[in-house]
């Protein structure tokens, strides 16, 4: 089955080349049907609200799923890497129109606010931490890149844990009240750290014995 | 008296054709001999108001929005849960009781305490602290009303209002998790509760009020962030010493006990500077403006807050 591992080389090619497309296509729907329904007044009476808060869920999706990638190898040996760097840019891609939403649709370009929001908010602060720490990820996310820096690709690559943990603060302070939705999805980004940070440790023990 | 000559709309934009005509015919009905304001029919039930003081010069949300994006956390935390899953609540038979520091307590039956009250039409800007408003025409009765024939004692300074439990019919008391500490409470300092401005809603668009809104009675303080508004009410009592106050207790840096609509003073996750108005249409409707102090009420109630810091009495 080629969806199972193979050589670290192999494993990143893609059989079809339109693959990777289709699922970036495929990964923007969302943003796409709610851009047009809030076009169109069909998004409900506060539009603006809904469609920044979808933005921000599908990123923290995609995130999450580009995530779960090593772990699902592990437990289930299903190998899904080849797509991992898509999920990571379509989770990055809707930061930015999360982003972009907020800005210039929600607070209109006022400066003023958003000079406040970066200064004395920690909520929207943090958010934007995650988003910063998520621009050389996406930078460096072309083959040509990855073969530039080598080992330290992977190393740059560790920020994402980083991001995680940011995003899961983020989401967290996003609701007035703890809920299912949030303490889930946060509860599943930080795992993703924890699972990560004990293989690391597991790793150094045995290097160490 | 303050001011009161806000720019008035004239009923036709307030208020569906349809529903002002028959509330006419109400009127008519009531002059007959008819005893009480609420009158059923076929489905709906209209009440008969008169326009009163206070209205604003905006254009009303429409009503379909106004009944269908609510926070009202008895029944979920979706702005769309309050619609969806209300329909089992019963709000007939009802109670409403006034108690404490009074000389008459009592407990009001609903339908009752809406026949002894003359029922106003008012036009009130809804600032909810979430940075988004509404402008609702709402049916009522001022609470000062009701609180001077209960006859408050001097040493009444507080008003504690109390909101229904009943988890069988209101879905979002039952789970832990997202759950407040239920009853929803809320409270006013007396002056405030006195304020001619406070009105204790029965109905909106000159119907009876639906249940995702708070029927059968809520309290609404246009001058104050809308969770103040307590929805539901059982229980009025009059206290002594400031009570406690649900998304206080949740959050105290977050939500104040006077809860003041002030531009100046951010919440700390979001600026309160501006707001999104709902029902404005679409991305492009053009759905944010300024919000004022007191959410434009600053001319009627800057006077109960005389030189209090309104940044440390958010």
């Amino acid at each position: 089955m080629p969806y199972l591992s193979g050589t670290p080389r192999n494993r990143l090619l893609v059989p079809w080349r339109g693959e990777r497309a289709a699922l970036a296509l495929l990964g923007l729907l969302p943003a796409i049907l709610y851009f047009w329904y809030g076009a169109h007044d069909a998004l409900g009476p506060d539009p603006v609200n809904v469609f920044e808060r979808w933005l921000g869920l599908w990123a923290v999706r995609f995130l999450l799923a580009g995530l779960l990638v090593t772990p699902l190898r592990v437990l289930t040996g299903l190998n899904l890497i080849r797509y991992r760097r898509m999920l990571g840019l379509l989770a990055f891609c809707y930061v930015c129109l999360h982003v972009g939403v907020y800005v210039g649709l929600d607070q209109q370009g006022n400066i003023g606010v958003l000079v406040q929001d970066l200064t004395r908010r920690p909520f929207l602060m943090i958010g934007f931490a995650a988003f910063m720490l998520m621009v050389p990820l996406a930078i460096t996310s072309t083959d040509g890149a990855m073969r530039r820096l080598g080992r330290r690709w992977g190393r740059l690559h560790r920020l994402v844990y980083g991001v995680a943990l940011l995003v899961a603060v983020h989401f967290l302070m996003a609701f007035k009240t703890y809920n299912v939705t949030s303490v889930t999805y946060a509860g599943l980004l930080m795992a993703m750290v924890v699972w990560r940070c004990q293989a690391a440790w597991r790793r150094w023990r045995r290097r160490a014995a | 008296m303050a001011d009161r000559s806000y720019p008035r709309p004239s009923s036709g934009e307030i208020t569906p054709r349809s529903a002002w005509l028959s509330r006419r015919a109400l009127l008519a009905g009531a002059a007959a001999g008819a005893a009480t304001h609420l009158v059923s029919r076929a489905g709906a039930q209209t009440l008969s108001v008169r326009p009163g003081p206070f209205q604003a010069a905006e254009r009303p949300t429409p009503l379909q929005d106004v009944t269908h994006y609510n926070n009202f956390y008895e029944f979920g935390l979706d702005k769309g849960d309050p619609a969806a899953l209300s329909a089992r609540f019963a709000a007939r038979p009802w109670t409403l009781s006034v108690e404490g520091l009074v000389a008459r307590p009592r407990v009001w039956d609903i339908d009752q305490l809406i026949a002894a009250m003359p029922l106003e039409e008012r036009l009130y800007r809804m600032r909810c602290v979430e940075a988004w408003s509404m402008v609702i025409p709402w049916d009522g009765f001022p609470l000062a009303s009701l609180l001077a024939q209960a006859e408050p004692l001097g040493s009444a300074r507080y008003v504690a209002f109390e909101s229904v439990v009943r988890p069988a019919q209101m879905p979002g008391q039952r789970n832990g998790l997202d759950s407040l500490a239920w009853p929803y409470v809320e409270g006013l300092r007396l002056d405030e509760a006195m304020h001619p401005l406070t009105l204790l809603a029965v109905g909106l668009y000159g119907e009876i009020l639906p249940n995702q809104n708070g029927a059968p009675v809520r309290l609404v303080v246009p001058w104050k962030y809308g969770f103040k508004g307590i929805k539901s009410i059982t229980r009025i009592r009059l206290v002594e010493s400031q009570p406690p106050t649900t998304w206080n207790q949740m959050n105290a840096q977050e939500y104040g006990f006077f809860a003041n609509v002030n531009p100046e003073v951010d919440h700390p996750r979001w600026s309160q500077a501006s707001e999104r108005i709902i029902g404005a249409g679409g991305f492009f409707g053009g759905g944010r403006k300024k919000t004022l102090m007191f959410n434009g009420y600053g001319e009627q109630v800057a006077g109960l807050y005389g030189s209090m810091d309104l940044r440390r009495n958010y």
